[in-house]
């Protein structure tokens, strides 16, 4: 099992362990004591999938330029 | 003479130009007749100095024509002009006096029709792919679910609605919208500049960066869409480290930027579908995670438990495992007394068995037999002894006679004449060779003599003396206190007296002498 720790991973990255995780239970061919640590390690995984689909937030902006062309900030931009 | 100088001749009226009068006549003539031309050719060599004006030739098979674009207009041509390029020039013939040249300063240059535009992306085309920027080891993997997404585009319009919609029914996302005309000259610069701005920020600035790219635009002409055909687009979009979907114009628009983006959607509604995956969908699917996770640990115990059960029913109960082992103990424990009572009465017969077969006169009997045979061997040993030496001294006397002192004295005879003769031969020898020696000596001695100068001194001449040197001068015959001659025969002195030798240097002594 890898060792990322599961805070620090991107949803991809937890989907695809938790996928592995599930896939290494149901095959039931891990000692009872692993299958647990397995279990506790999907529901962590579980629980940061959830995270990263709850920050489902819209913020919309557009930048803002000078003169020449060079970004200087943003404005949220409504209504679209 | 008349030949020298111009003459005028009479009659003749025609008039008489300045080189100046008549290069600004030319020019009026020229600018008057082609104020405002149109030139169909091909671009020749261009340049295109810092000034910011470009020079470039325009040519047919047959001839060339000069001309210029000025600063101001080349800035606002839709397309750059570029060697090999058929064109049409719109503008107006002027003339350069200083040099006597025309050329055409042009207004307005275009691709000569579609084909020649075309002509002229499809080469733009080939040199990028030769570069390698089409390489498909080159696209850079979309991320699956980016958090930020910079989207160049028109900041108003149907475009960035269709994206922001289709972006919120699956997944929505902070978007950061660049801002770009997306058709005419500014075009090509604003997105090549957005391309490269959104790459240049820093992930968690101030301006966050995004993690993928949209750059998108919707349907037009291939006029409007040009702008994504240029080559500075492209780079940009090639250079870019962040992931870049392309969706520029309809389905069966292709610009050169859909070739080095990472991605090409037809649209900027799937630009938006490829971006992100539908948050629902991915919620059912962690459900559903969750759910075979926990069957599946729940299957996983519920088989061992399972296989507990199965095991603890086939175990034996505990009183069942001792009841043989007991029985056996029992028996054996009845066995024990009996046996031990057996086996010391074994060992009790064995042990008087033994015993009775014990008795004194087995001893004497082999003593006596030890003794007999000592008594038998006793009266051999004398004889035995005798016999040895007499063998040892006939040994010896065998040797001792074949000792003798003849061969040694036989020896040493011979040697003893040897050393007489050699002494012998040593004398001879040694007188021989002293006879020999003097005689040589003797010969020496003669020559001697005959050189010495003794054999002078006999022929008359004579050695003077004075106080036991030789006298070679009259200053020291002078100094000397006795003078003596010395002849072949002997020494003569001259009036020499011992007692006047204290005081040599007294003169009336000396001349008393004469």
């Amino acid at each position: 099992m890898s060792e990322t720790a599961v805070d620090e991973m991107s949803f991809e990255q937890a989907m695809a362990e938790l996928e592995q995780v599930v896939g290494k239970l149901e095959r039931g061919d891990v000692a009872l004591e692993d299958s647990i640590k397995l279990y506790e390690r999907g529901a962590a995984l579980k629980k940061r999938c959830e995270a990263k689909l709850k920050e489902a937030e819209e913020k919309v902006a557009a930048i803002t330029l000078n003169t020449d062309g060079e970004p200087t900030g943003t404005t949220p931009v409504e209504g679209l | 003479m008349s030949d020298l100088f111009y003459d005028p001749v009479p009659g003749e009226n025609s008039p008489e130009f300045s080189v100046t009068e008549i290069s600004g006549a030319i020019k009026r003539v020229i600018e008057g007749e082609f104020g405002h031309v149109r030139i169909r050719g091909e671009v020749g060599r261009v340049s295109m100095p810092r000034s910011g004006h470009i020079y470039l030739d325009l040519k047919d098979d047959r001839s060339v024509i000069s001309g210029v674009i000025w600063k101001g207009v080349a800035g606002r041509l839709a397309t750059k002009p570029e060697e090999g390029m058929e064109v049409i020039a719109t503008g107006r013939i002027t003339t350069f006096g200083g040099q006597s040249k025309y050329q055409i300063v042009i207004e307005d240059i275009r691709p000569a029709g579609m084909g020649a535009l075309m002509a002229m992306l499809e080469k733009r085309k080939a040199a990028l792919q030769a570069e390698g920027l089409f390489d498909p080891a080159r696209k850079k993997k979309l991320p699956y679910l980016p958090e930020i997404i910079g989207v160049v585009t028109s900041p108003s319009g149907a475009v960035i609605r269709d994206i922001l919609h289709r972006l919120r029914d699956r997944f929505p996302r902070k978007v950061l919208i660049w801002p770009v005309a997306v058709q005419g000259a500014a075009c090509a610069p604003e997105v090549a500049r957005a391309i490269r701005g959104f790459n240049a920020m820093t992930p968690g600035g101030a301006l966050p960066r995004p993690d993928l790219l949209i750059v998108a635009r919707g349907g037009g002409s291939i006029e409007d869409l040009w702008g994504f055909n240029e080559e500075i687009v492209a780079r940009a979009a090639a250079e870019s480290e962040i992931p870049l979907i392309s969706a520029v114009g309809h389905e069966t628009d292709t610009t050169l930027i859909d070739f080095v983006s990472d991605l090409r959607a037809p649209t900027p509604t799937a630009a938006a579908e490829h971006a992100v995956p539908v948050r629902l969908e991915l919620l059912s699917w962690v459900g559903d995670a969750q759910a075979r996770l926990g069957n599946a640990l729940t299957g996983r115990l519920d088989r061992s438990s399972q296989r507990l059960r199965d095991l603890a029913r086939a175990l034996p109960r505990p009183e069942t495992l001792l009841d043989g082992p007991r029985q056996r103990l029992d028996v054996q424990s009845d066995r024990l007394p009996a046996a031990l009572i057996r086996s010391v009465q074994i060992r009790r017969v064995t042990l008087s068995d033994i015993a009775g077969s014990l008795r004194p006169s087995l001893l004497h009997r082999a003593t006596a037999a030890e003794r007999r045979r000592l008594a038998a061997l006793a009266p051999r040993v004398a004889p035995a002894l005798s016999r040895s030496t007499k063998d040892r001294r006939n040994a010896f006397e065998a040797i001792s006679v074949r000792l003798s002192s003849r061969p040694i004295s036989a020896d040493l005879g011979a040697k003893q004449r040897t050393l007489a003769d050699l002494t012998r031969r040593l004398t001879e020898a040694q007188s021989r060779r002293i006879d020999e020696v003097k005689t040589r000596l003797e010969g020496l001695d003669r020559l001697r003599e005959t050189l010495g100068h003794r054999a002078t001194l006999a022929r008359g001449y004579a050695i003077v003396h004075g106080d036991d040197k030789v006298v070679t001068n009259t200053a020291a015959a002078a100094a000397a206190t006795a003078i003596e001659i010395e002849f072949a025969d002997g020494r003569f002195k001259l009036g020499s007296a011992p007692t006047r030798k204290r005081n040599p240097k007294k003169p009336p002594e000396q001349g008393s002498l004469f």
